[in-house]
């Protein structure tokens, strides 16, 4: 009990914190409003920042879900073809130095001010983590697990699709969670960038709208908006890693018994 | 690199196999002399030898997992190794059941809770292998290798990891309930040899060659500690002792 109402301790603490900021130096509200004003803009403001909010989460959802799947698909590949791992790994860790920002602005002119290219942008986030995380897992599956599957099944090729169905990507979902997981944590990251360079609606587009209007409370309302998006997402992911990863968990308990 | 090796069992499996096998190297390094052994149904050969001396590489030729091992065991082995390579996501009746669904086969639940029942593990069918102990554990691995149902088990130092009273168990029930399948069986334990086979073979040399060092009489699984198999414990101790000695 005490352990949960922890981050919220550590939470009012800091909202206290920045209470005493703005009283102690003095601060206009358009630099750095109370926490008080911030509430109010929240409130006055809610139906915006929800509707705000919904496009935003959308955007990080539809993200999320095509760049896993491209993700899982690269891994897939790349495990099958030695020829892919040849011509296109080099390729697709090199691509990683390319930072996400500089192609905001192409991909805003390709797929236009919509969601269409907030979406691209959040895969091209979440992809990587997820294919070099599946990847890796399914690399390191136990070779006593695929030599006994290989005797069980006379090694015959019609019997290959299975062993990778039932031993190699049961084996690899740790790993595909943890991939998963920091996909989370960077999909916003994606949604927002491609809102800043170019929107007509969501959290990062209302967050600069409020900017350039010196509307500063409504800017941290809207922040805040989307840290609680952001959290919600990664906690749903966890959630789900660990309901996939059942086995694991129980093996814990089993150890700290 | 290996040899073209061609195994050749016997065309049938319920007269016994014969396994034959030309040299086998990795590399330039000569692992195995050519070998020729026969197997009975209901009889378990062991063999033993020093740590590398190549009794692995023998079992894994003949169970196809090597480069050059062939195919013409395909379908008649089942494997045992130390590790007892339950899948830790899978209930200990889907572990048993795993030979069967990478085959595509139709699940026979009914007979994999009967094996289950015979090694004890009824009320674990439904358990994750993390949640049971290292004996368990084996013994589900053993289920898993007669639900395979082949006519030859190979056994890698299956009970190697075991302490030495759960081990002494464990080599009771196999013994018991593989009585009627060729087993060949790979210790570096001389009373798990007595207690569980029919004739005892020493690996040694590089490349490496089997020599038959006891043929042990009577009813498995044996007492070791039986007077009677004091002689062939001896011969045994005695010729892995000259080989531990020469390497």
């Amino acid at each position: 009990m005490i352990a949960r109402l922890r981050p919220l301790l550590t939470l009012c603490g800091l909202l206290l914190l920045w209470q005493a900021v703005v009283t102690l130096f003095a601060l206009p509200p358009y630099i750095l409003p109370a926490p008080h004003r911030v509430a109010l803009a929240m409130i006055e403001h809610a139906g915006l920042l929800l509707g705000e909010a919904a496009v935003t989460i959308t955007e990080m959802l539809l993200g999320l879900l095509f760049g896993a799947l491209l993700g899982c698909c690269a891994a897939l590949g790349l495990l099958v073809s030695a020829a892919a791992r040849r011509w296109l790994l080099p390729l697709l860790i090199a691509s990683q130095a390319i930072p996400v920002f500089a192609l905001a602005p192409l991909l805003v002119l390709w797929f236009g001010f919509g969601m269409a290219s907030k979406i691209v942008m959040a895969m091209l986030v979440i992809f990587f983590p997820v294919a070099v995380a599946l990847y890796d897992g399914l690399r390191r599956t136990d070779a006593g697990w695929l030599e006994l599957a290989r005797v069980m099944t006379g090694d015959a090729p019609q019997h290959r699709l299975r062993i990778l169905l039932h031993v190699r990507l049961r084996a690899a979902l740790p790993a595909f969670a943890s991939g998963l997981k920091i996909a989370a944590a960077v999909a916003p990251i994606g949604a927002v960038i491609g809102e800043w360079v170019g929107a007509s609606a969501g959290l990062g587009f209302r967050m600069l709208q409020a900017n350039a209007r010196v509307q500063t409370d409504l800017m941290f309302a809207a922040l805040i908006v989307l840290a609680l998006c952001a959290v919600a997402l990664y906690a749903a992911v966890d959630a789900l890693s660990r309901r996939m990863l059942r086995w694991q968990a129980d093996s814990h308990a089993s150890s700290h018994s | 690199m290996p040899l073209h090796s061609s195994l050749s069992p016997s065309p049938t499996p319920s007269a016994g196999f014969h396994l034959a096998g030309p040299a086998f190297a990795y590399g330039h390094h000569p692992v195995l002399a050519p070998f020729a052994l026969d197997l009975a149904p209901g009889e378990t050969v062991a063999i033993l030898g020093t740590s590398g001396c190549g009794k692995s590489t023998l079992l894994r030729l003949l169970a196809g997992l090597l480069p050059g091992g062939s195919p013409a065991l395909a379908g008649q082995v089942a494997w045992m190794a130390q590790q007892d390579l339950l899948l830790p996501w899978c209930s200990l009746l889907d572990n048993v059941l795993l030979g069967v669904r990478l085959r595509g086969e139709q699940p026979d639940t009914g007979r994999a809770m009967t094996l289950l029942g015979r090694l004890g593990l009824t009320d674990w069918a439904d358990a994750f292998p993390a949640t049971l102990s290292g004996g368990m554990r084996q013994r589900a691995a053993l289920a898993r290798t007669l639900m395979e149902d082949r006519p030859l088990v190979l056994m890698d130092e299956p009970f190697s990891s075991l302490d030495a009273i759960t081990r002494a168990a464990m080599q009771s029930l196999a013994s018991a309930l593989l009585a009627d399948r060729a087993v060949l069986l790979v210790t570096h334990d001389p009373a798990e040899a007595c207690r569980m086979a029919d004739r005892v073979f020493v690996m040694a040399g590089r490349p490496a060659q089997l020599k038959q060092i006891a043929v042990l009489e009577g009813p498995k699984p044996r007492d070791p500690l039986m007077p009677e198999l004091l002689p062939a414990l001896r011969a045994i101790h005695a010729a892995l002792a000259t080989t531990g000695a020469a390497t």
